[in-house]
């Protein structure tokens, strides 16, 4: 059988979500001959479609789908409608991350043991041993185009970079680059090289950033084996008697609902709709949802501490020239509580254009204090924050039954406050940001809130018993062995580094997971 | 300036004739307003002169950028000019003017100094009124191509093959 797939068709694997996990998995298990129907909820777009225009982009790509908020973090107050900038479109939000590709250090893995009693945190050790990843990792850098990795070059250093290495330098930091990324630096790939031009939040016009809207997602559907539907909303997961899935409903392109049959069924709709999914499939049998006897399902969100440092200086900077993510600082990201706090941060360059900047530096700021600092915009130097934070059990995704989106479905409400250790670290990490800038002459320093969030982890995470998570170690979920969920949500912890190239190592581990067990009849 | 339309088939000396000074910054005339010395002029049909010039004053005290012309002020909040929106801002002027008239000055345009203007601001701005105006000039100001290069921002650059060999890397004063 080819692809396209009949709906009554129930040997097919339905995969919902086409982004890093869920559009890695589709290509893996298509290339393994595996029969695949993806769901997307958004469009297709192509680097040919995308725009160097940071509020078109935004409509063009981002998911702005109705969602709640509350709880204490500050995007409840300035973007309340609005928890994540994430994308709704063939590729997900690999169309809109920057491309930073680094590996979990070793004792990330088992934050538990290595963190000890955390007060109010729901810390867990990862079921999967970090020698395990290894090869995961290799094949995932390679699949990315990773620099730095596989005898790939580095990018080189654009002038935001040039700024952030003086002034890291200045400090005495020692593990200063140009990052590794998923961006070709070379022109012996398959994508063509980048081009410097900025925008990488907006989708890359080159292709030079990898995205799996224009790499794997066509080389599965070039196998016959893989049919992506666009514009495909799902609605809830269906199962039987023998508490099996059995398909999927969903509103197709016309917002009519369909029903396709599956043998196994993967989530992956990033971190608030996965178990917003698993939440609205709840049933006679599964009363608080699927796969959710632990009452873990929408739990332990985590965000990454971040935050963003804007220096201005005397001179020039132009910092949206280039590589929007050009370089980072690596020292701050070791484990060492003589800081105050648990756990690390890297600290990466980071540019917005000037409408971005008028909205994320100081949402709600008015008066000259604020646009001051927007008249020195060509002077300024920017960088992120990005730390591992607390999974807390009251950090969640819930039901708001009282905001329904556009198909009549009730939207996931997002319930965040910091732990204490995530504020401990993102002080430290104010400091050493303005430090770096000082260093190198900064006329004003502009510590700089947390925006609504890109990576969003932890919702359906990965656990060794049954009893402390959805999903075990190849991120099946304990209570029905043919579904699976396979984003960040099944996260069971953040660590410090940003989150794609774990999620697509998870995604190519778990096909190899998923084939063996359809071919030995197990699922 | 070409941005804003004037009242049609006026010279600029007819046209100022018409009006009269509202504050430093504006003229105000039957049905429009416009720039003390012509540059720029705009006609109001749902929002009264007096009012559109208030609004644009309280543009400019929110988002205060010396070399940002009113103009682009005006483009931001011209929208507010519609049949729907206007019962609003005229009752939210009226509130700013009141505001005004309690501190003792004449109206909000009549107050000489920045700072007192932002006194009064500063006094409402929890209101809907104030959030409404501040909120829509983060698109409405930022978001105007042709107020990026104030700002020395480029914009779009992958039509002109990115800035690989146009100076991504070309800072020389570290």
């Amino acid at each position: 059988m080819t692809a396209p797939f009949d709906l009554s068709d129930d040997s097919v694997v339905v995969i919902i979500g086409t982004g890093a996990g869920g559009g890695v998995l589709a290509n893996e298990l298509a290339q393994k001959g595996v029969s695949v129907v993806a769901l997307e909820a958004g469009g297709r777009y192509l680097p040919q479609d995308y725009v160097n225009d940071e509020w078109e982009s935004f409509g063009q790509l981002a998911w702005t789908d109705a969602r709640t908020t509350s709880g204490d973090w500050r995007v409840a107050k300035d973007f309340s409608g609005l928890p994540a900038w994430i994308v709704k479109a063939v590729g997900g939000t690999t169309t809109h991350w920057a491309g930073a590709s680094l590996r979990f250090q070793d004792h990330e893995w088992k934050a538990a043991t290595t963190y000890g009693n955390v007060q109010g945190a729901n810390l867990l050790d990862w079921p999967i041993d970090p020698r395990e990843m290894d090869d995961y990792y290799t094949k995932a850098e390679d699949k990315l185009g990773v620099t730095r990795t596989g005898g790939r070059p580095g990018l080189p250093g654009n002038n935001n970079y040039k700024v952030f290495e003086a002034g890291a330098k200045a400090l005495g930091y020692k593990t200063i680059h140009t990052g590794n990324m998923a961006i070709t630096s070379d022109d012996g790939g398959d994508r063509q090289m980048c081009q410097q031009t900025g925008f990488c939040f907006q989708g890359c016009k080159w292709g030079a950033k990898w995205s799996s809207a224009y790499t794997d997602i066509p080389e599965g559907e070039a196998t016959g084996n893989l049919e992506v539907r666009e514009r495909a909303h799902v609605a809830r997961i269906l199962h039987n008697e023998a508490g099996k899935v059995t398909g999927v409903e969903y509103f197709d392109a016309d917002g009519s609902l369909q029903m396709q049959k599956a043998r196994v069924v993967c989530v992956a709709g990033n971190s608030f709709e996965s178990p917003r999914m698993l939440l609205n499939s709840a049933s006679s049998m599964f009363p608080d949802g699927l796969a959710n006897t632990s009452g873990q399902v929408g739990r332990n969100y985590m965000r990454h501490m971040t935050g963003s440092v804007y220096a201005t200086f005397e001179e020039p900077v132009r910092m949206w020239r280039g590589t929007t993510m050009a370089g980072i600082i690596q020292d701050e990201a070791r484990h060492d509580p003589s800081r105050g706090f648990v756990g690390g941060y890297e600290l990466e360059t980071l540019a917005l254009g000037l409408p971005f900047m008028a909205a994320f530096l100081d949402p709600g700021s008015w008066g000259r204090e604020f646009t001051t600092a927007l008249d020195s915009y060509e002077n300024m130097a920017g960088m992120w924050i990005v730390g591992e934070d607390m999974p807390q059990e009251t950090n969640r995704v819930t039901l708001n039954y009282d905001v329904t989106d556009q198909h009549g479905l009730p939207v996931a409400n997002v319930n965040f406050s910091d732990h204490p250790n995530d504020v401990a670290m993102r002080n430290h990490a104010y400091q050493q940001g303005v430090a770096v800038y000082e260093a190198v002459g900064a006329t004003r320093v502009m510590p700089t809130p947390p925006y609504p969030s890109t990576h969003n982890l932890g919702t359906n995470r990965m656990s060794a018993n049954a009893r402390d998570g959805v999903v075990n170690a190849h991120g099946q979920t304990h209570d029905i062995a043919n579904l699976f969920v396979s984003d960040g949500s099944q996260f069971t912890t953040g660590a410090a580094e940003n989150p794609t190239l774990t999620i697509v190592a998870l995604a190519i581990r778990q096909a190899d997971f998923i084939a063996g067990e359809l071919s030995r009849g197990n699922i | 300036m070409e941005t804003t339309t004037g009242p049609k088939g006026l010279t600029r000396r007819q046209l100022l004739s018409r009006a009269t000074a509202a504050g430093a910054s504006f003229m105000v005339g039957a049905g429009f307003i416009a720039a003390p010395n012509g540059a720029w002029a705009i006609e109001t049909i749902h929002l009264t002169p007096e009012t559109f010039a208030t609004l644009t004053q309280m543009a400019r005290d929110i988002y205060p950028h010396d070399k940002v012309g009113d103009e682009f002020y005006v483009a931001a909040i011209k929208g507010y000019d519609s049949a729907d929106a206007a019962k609003g801002i005229e009752a939210g002027i009226s509130a700013l003017n009141a505001a005004a008239e309690g501190k003792g000055f004449d109206s909000y345009l009549a107050v000489g100094w920045e700072r007192d203007r932002v006194d009064i601001l500063r006094g409402m701005e929890d209101s809907a009124f104030f959030q409404q105006i501040r909120g829509g000039l983060v698109t409405g100001l930022y978001n105007q191509k042709a107020v990026w290069p104030i700002f020395g921002y480029e914009g779009s650059s992958f039509e002109f093959g990115g800035y690989i060999d146009r100076g991504f890397d070309d800072i020389n004063w570290l």
